[in-house]
């Protein structure tokens, strides 16, 4: 619906809710810099975080050029409240242990690759090309993240209960993103996003065959968990931010 | 503006952006990489226009600061920078000139043409050893210690190497 005063809230709702995804688990992968069970994963997890705080810089950027109140990526991303948060709770889950922060970055890519990848035909020329630039880098993710999947979910016998358990955890979550809202609904019918049944076709498959192969099952019958996007959070999205905000709260408009 | 007090060419300012090395690996200049698209010169200034290689390349802020930097240092004032996301920038764009350069530095250049998922392992290519040439070799991990690079190891020399990861 674009207002009378020209502020497009559709569009500007459809690149928050890109832009705080990706903030808001680039901000949890950075977690394991230094921290992760080999080099390589850290190397590659410190860099799947850099991927997706630079896009977040692109989509928030996009969102504030929307919204015209001369807010920066930086001020939406260090000064908003966690209810002015658009992201999908899965992306603020915690990370609890490596499978369920490889499992939480699996069902992220999976939806991620075909959203932006629709994306690209958006309506919206600046949209269609931050999404041609990130999907690129998405599809490296899902490369990575489905690979590993199924080498620890065929793995051995702890790694398997270890990946399961996460599954079972995490796969409530995965329905927001292709279950359309109001906002959704609106931007497919101005062309600007997808038909999200069509990105939910695709995540069923590629899911469907990646957890085949690493021989996990989703649960049956999970319920939906929901609420993010429209900014109603589960409680760890509130400790994230404290941790995240912390620096410009403290000291409104330090620069280094 | 020019001793002779002509104004610079289009032609004389990508000469001397092939002097504007990467920061990451300065053996490449950014014109190497294929990262400027276009430059123009615009009362007696230009404006250079850069595509970022990757969306949180910590370069890219760097490189926007270099490029600024040597071209006014020849005089040319303004100089602005503009960025370009569409088309995403891709290795295939990277110089032969730049490819050369950055085996003999010791990165494994990235396979030409295979710039999109999955292209590698469809097209079976496979990456040389830039010590001994070898084909021999297996991926570590699919990231290195810049964004642009990936893990490589070969099996003949034994030699861990980097790898300009097709893009
Ligand atoms: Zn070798």
């Amino acid at each position: 619906m674009t207002a009378d005063d020209g502020f497009d809230e559709t569009l500007f709702e459809l690149a928050l809710r890109m832009g705080d995804n990706a903030l808001i688990l680039g901000q949890r992968v950075s977690a394991w810099c230094g921290h992760a069970p080999v080099l390589e994963e850290d190397i590659a997890m410190a860099n799947v975080g850099l991927d997706l705080i630079g896009q977040t810089k692109l989509w928030l950027g996009l969102a504030g050029e929307i919204e015209g109140k001369g807010r920066s990526a930086d001020d939406l991303a260090f000064l908003r409240a966690d209810r002015a948060f658009r992201n999908c709770l899965l992306v603020e889950q915690p990370n609890v242990d490596y499978a369920h922060t490889l499992m939480r970055q699996y069902l992220f890519d999976a939806w991620h690759l075909p959203m932006l990848t629709a994306l690209k035909q958006s309506a919206e020329p600046r949209v269609a090309e931050i999404a041609e630039k990130s999907a690129k880098e998405a599809a490296y993710h899902l490369e990575r993240s489905s690979d590993l999947v199924i080498r620890l979910g065929d793995g051995s016998v702890e790694s398997h209960e270890r990946m399961q358990a996460a599954l079972n955890a995490l796969w409530p979550f995965t329905g927001e993103f292709v279950a359309p809202d109001d906002v959704d609904k609106a931007a497919a019918s101005r062309g600007l996003g997808p038909d999200l049944s069509a990105i939910a076709e695709r995540y069923n498959e590629t899911t469907a065959a990646v957890l085949r192969d690493a021989t996990l099952s989703a649960p049956a019958d999970a319920p939906v968990r929901k609420g993010g996007k429209e900014g109603l959070h589960s409680e760890h999205l509130g400790y994230l931010l404290s941790e995240m905000q912390w620096l410009q709260r403290s000291h409104p408009g330090a620069q280094w | 503006m020019t001793a002779a007090g002509t104004l610079p060419s289009e032609k004389d300012i990508w000469r001397w952006l092939e002097d504007v090395p990467d920061p990451e690996i300065p053996v490449v200049s950014v014109v190497d990489l294929g990262i400027v698209r276009d430059v123009a010169v615009d009362k007696g200034g230009a404006v250079v226009t850069v595509t970022p290689t990757y969306s949180g390349c910590p370069a890219t802020a760097v490189i926007a600061m270099e490029i600024e930097t040597a071209l006014r240092k020849k005089g040319l004032d303004p100089v602005r920078l503009e960025t370009r996301l569409s088309p995403a920038w891709t290795t295939d764009w990277i110089s032969d000139e730049g490819r050369s350069k950055l085996k003999e530095y010791g990165i494994a250049p990235p396979v030409q043409g295979t710039s999109c998922a999955g292209a590698m392992k469809q097209a079976n290519a496979t990456v040389a050893c830039p010590r001994c040439g070898s084909e021999n070799t297996e991926e570590i991990s699919r990231f290195g210690s810049t964004p642009c690079k990936a893990s490589w190891r070969c099996r003949d020399c034994l030699e861990p190497f980097d790898h300009f990861k097709s893009f």
